[in-house]
């Protein structure tokens, strides 16, 4: 039995019932949602929506070149705006193909709506042509996810979707719409007209929880904020109530992959990037801190190193608008669910009300401690004269952006952990990776999204030769809507974040991990439309970064890098926060057990 | 950590797919379920309730729990081990067969089993009660010749005035 045959109290239009086709209310629930572009591929399940879509204008239609890219590029734009992204696929394998970035989104929080058509009610169950159980396919990969069957639940479900995508901790959700719905006419309610009946996440923090917090910070003597991508998806405030809280304490600050960018790497509080691939102080900070203050993050494995081993010493407090988040991985102190931004602000709002001070005598000693910890310099590395760096072509392409509106997406690899620590990053939004999934391929299709949101940006892929062949494709799509996005390829010849891994954990057997049969990538981009530019010398660098900057197309950049640098410092799998390397690498360093890790 | 059993239960919208989802939440997160009830409670609000056995160290049960809260269409999740007075029932339909049904008789009249069909040469007997007392009958019948048994899984309910 469905929800609504007999839902109780079945939400009653308040303006009067307006009479429209399943395919007319999704474009007109579009755009009363005030969605401006959805990102799409057509197929047969979805020709209706297309139709309503081409006789209305409001809506800008973005073809990608594969549904994948469509995901993707809608989770770029959803990061860089703080709006959900919206996809419009086809049953069958328009919706399979959507998979993988509907867990992408999952992992990493983005609000993501996805409409995928799908066969006639009549045919479901019957294995008709491009019918794909997408309930069943997604329901472990959705936040919720919805089959319409009656056209009168339409309007409801899909501003449903919308609340549920957005609300709490934000997902990406599922509209599966049978192709005979959307021919069908029934009411259309309005956005105001619908309230889920059961959904209602805990947004407000509870003010025992802030007032206990606030008097363990005014305790600690070696305390550290802990920030994640929570503190993005919370919204700009957020980020400006973790400064406040930041200057107000003293305290440092360090955040994970998805946080970068919430708080200015410019302040001197900033220990950079904590985790596998994170800064020596950052990590020993976590280590040996007495008071932890995790701000919506969730203690992942790449973060927290050896779990038994994990900052031993330290009280702990979490937020996080997810209770299941709380004592998830790692046991805490104090437990605080709610948004971030007004959770943070509240924590302000008391420090200044109770007057409270930091204990400065104890912060002196740990500010020392860590200074001791920078000096070892730990994202240093032997520069060359003949071959390009992979961390010289980042610095240099960091620093020749400076001063402008400026996005970054990655990839996978290498590149990316390179891209994480030595951009430095000064507002939220500005940041678009793929942190809990790790999609090769995510970059270019999300800089595609990006681009799409921010017209007049400059958007940046930094990616590596083996990810951006997964979604080259979608170079098409920039060129067909003018959308001068620079893919930055760090062209080491290797998935070299796999070839790393095989030299630290099987012997340099380098089994599958070397990029034979490259593409000529000049010649690609040239045959796609874009501008392509190749870099062997560091001497070249600085002048073909800047010819790409300047040039109003897309660009594809080989940039041609030191084959074998590794990615250091690295916390090797199975150890702990304080047992990291610095350079180079040996078998001996990781455990048996380590081994097992990924 | 040593296992505990915890009996949780879920009220959640009855929509197309609940069950699913609940299962795999299970199966995905590797959390046993020893077993599961569901049924409709209320037609007029449409909602069902979902009933839980399970088992896992103290840390897990919490996750569970969590978890379950985290479904959409969960309104509400308890957790029976903890509440104070909460029943807990389970029924099983039993089947003996052998020559001699007599010593099955007399057994299964001493835990309150009523006799639901007798053939002779097999009967069936329904026992409703505790999950524990269910599994101590099925271990005394299991010499009386039992041959098939059904159970239904636990229900459980407050005896709270709310
Ligand atoms: C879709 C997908 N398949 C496989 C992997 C495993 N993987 C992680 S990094 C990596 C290599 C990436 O190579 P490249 O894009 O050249 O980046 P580099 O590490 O060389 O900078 C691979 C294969 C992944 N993350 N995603
Ligand atoms: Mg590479």
């Amino acid at each position: 039995m469905s929800k609504s045959d007999t839902l109780a109290a079945a939400p009653k239009p308040k303006q009067e019932a307006v009479s429209l086709s399943g395919a007319e209310m999704v474009v007109r629930a579009l755009k009363d949602q005030g969605v401006t572009h959805i990102f799409g591929y057509p197929g047969g399940a979805v020709l209706p929506i297309y139709d309503a879509l081409f006789a209305d204008n409001g809506i800008t239609h973005v073809l990608v070149r594969h549904e994948q890219g469509a995901t993707h590029a809608a989770e770029g734009y959803a990061r860089s705006t703080g709006k959900p992204g919206v996809v419009l696929v086809t049953s069958g394998p328009g919706a399979t193909n959507a998979v993988t970035g509907l867990t992408d989104a999952l992992m990493d929080s983005i609000p993501l709506i996805v409409l995928t058509g799908q066969v006639a009610t009549h045919l479901i169950g019957t294995d008709a042509f491009q019918e794909a159980d997408t309930i069943g396919i997604t329901r472990a990969c959705t936040k919720h996810n919805w089959l319409v069957k009656d056209v009168n639940d339409l309007s409801r479900i899909l501003h449903e979707a919308f609340q549920i995508a957005t609300g709490g901790r934000p997902g990406p959700v599922v509209v599966d719409i049978p192709k005979d719905v959307q021919f069908k006419t029934g009411t259309y309610l309005t956005p105001d007209d619908v309230h889920h009946r059961s959904y209602r996440p805990k947004t407000e923090p509870d003010a025992s929880a802030i007032a206990r917090a606030v008097e363990m910070m005014a305790a600690a003597k070696r305390p550290i904020f802990y920030t994640g991508g929570g503190l993005i998806n919370s919204g700009p405030k957020a980020s400006q109530a973790l400064r406040e809280l930041a200057s107000l304490t003293g305290f440092p600050v360090t955040s994970t992959l998805m946080g970068l960018g919430a708080f200015p790497a410019s302040s001197p509080q900033w220990l950079g990037m904590l985790g596998m691939h994170g800064t020596y102080e950052a990590n020993n900070a976590m280590h040996d801190c007495d008071l932890m203050v995790c701000l919506g993050a969730r203690f992942d494995d790449r973060v927290t190193g050896r779990i038994d081993l994990f900052s031993p010493g330290s009280k702990k407090i979490h937020l996080d608008i997810d209770p299941s988040q709380i004592n998830k991985i790692v046991r805490v102190d104090l437990g605080i669910v709610a948004d971030a931004g007004k959770a943070i602000t509240e924590m302000v709002k008391l420090w200044k009300a109770k007057e409270k001070k930091a204990d400065a005598a104890g912060l002196k000693d740990w500010w020392a401690q860590i200074e001791r910890w920078r000096a070892k310099r730990s994202l240093a590395y032997e520069d060359s004269e003949v071959l390009i760096k992979p961390q010289y072509a980042i610095d240099r392409l960091y620093a020749l952006t400076r001063g402008r509106d400026l996005y970054i997406t990655t990839e996978v690899g290498q590149h990316q952990m390179w891209a994480a620590q030595r951009f430095k990053f000064e507002e939220p939004n500005r940041w678009m990776t793929s942190g809990g999934l790790g999609t090769m391929g995510y970059g270019l299709p999300a800089a595609v999204g990006v681009q799409m949101a921010h017209p007049g940006a400059l958007v940046i892929d930094i990616a590596g030769e083996a990810s951006v062949q997964m979604t080259m494709q979608e170079m098409s799509t920039a060129v067909q809507y003018n959308l001068p996005i620079k893919i930055f390829i760090l062209n080491n010849e290797y998935m070299g974040m796999v070839r790393q891994w095989q030299q630290l954990l099987h012997g340099g057997r380098y089994s599958h991990s070397y990029s034979e049969a490259l593409p000529d990538f000049v010649k690609m981009a040239e045959a796609f439309g874009c501008l392509g530019l190749r870099a062997t010398k560091p001497f070249e660098l600085d002048a073909k970064i800047q010819e790409m900057i300047d040039s109003p197309k897309p660009v594809l950049f080989d940039c041609r890098v030191d084959a074998t640098e590794n990615c250091f410092p690295m916390i090797p799998s199975g150890a702990a926060h304080n047992a990291m390397i610095l350079s180079k690498l040996s078998e001996a360093s990781v455990s048996d057990e380590g081994k097992m890790l990924v | 950590m040593a296992n505990e059993r915890h009996t949780l239960t879920a009220l959640v919208d009855n929509e197309a797919g609940i069950l699913a989802r609940v299962v795999g939440l299970f199966s995905a997160r590797g959390y046993n379920i020893e077993s599961l009830t569901v049924a409709e409670v209320d037609p007029a609000q449409s909602t069902s309730r979902i009933t839980v056995v399970t088992s896992g160290p103290p840390q897990v049960i919490e996750q569970i729990e969590a978890q379950l809260r985290r479904l959409v269409p969960v309104h509400a999740v308890t957790n029976w081990t903890f509440a104070t007075g909460g029943i807990e029932r389970e029924m099983a339909l039993v089947k003996t067969s052998g020559a001699d049904q007599a010593a099955a008789k007399t057994a299964a009249a001493k835990f309150g089993a009523r006799i639901l069909d007798d053939r002779g040469q097999t009967t069936v007997f329904e026992l409703t009660d505790s999950p524990a007392r269910i599994s101590s009958f099925l271990e005394t019948m299991r010499s009386l010749g039992l041959s098939d048994v059904s159970r239904t899984g636990v229900a459980a309910i407050s005896r709270d005035t709310a």
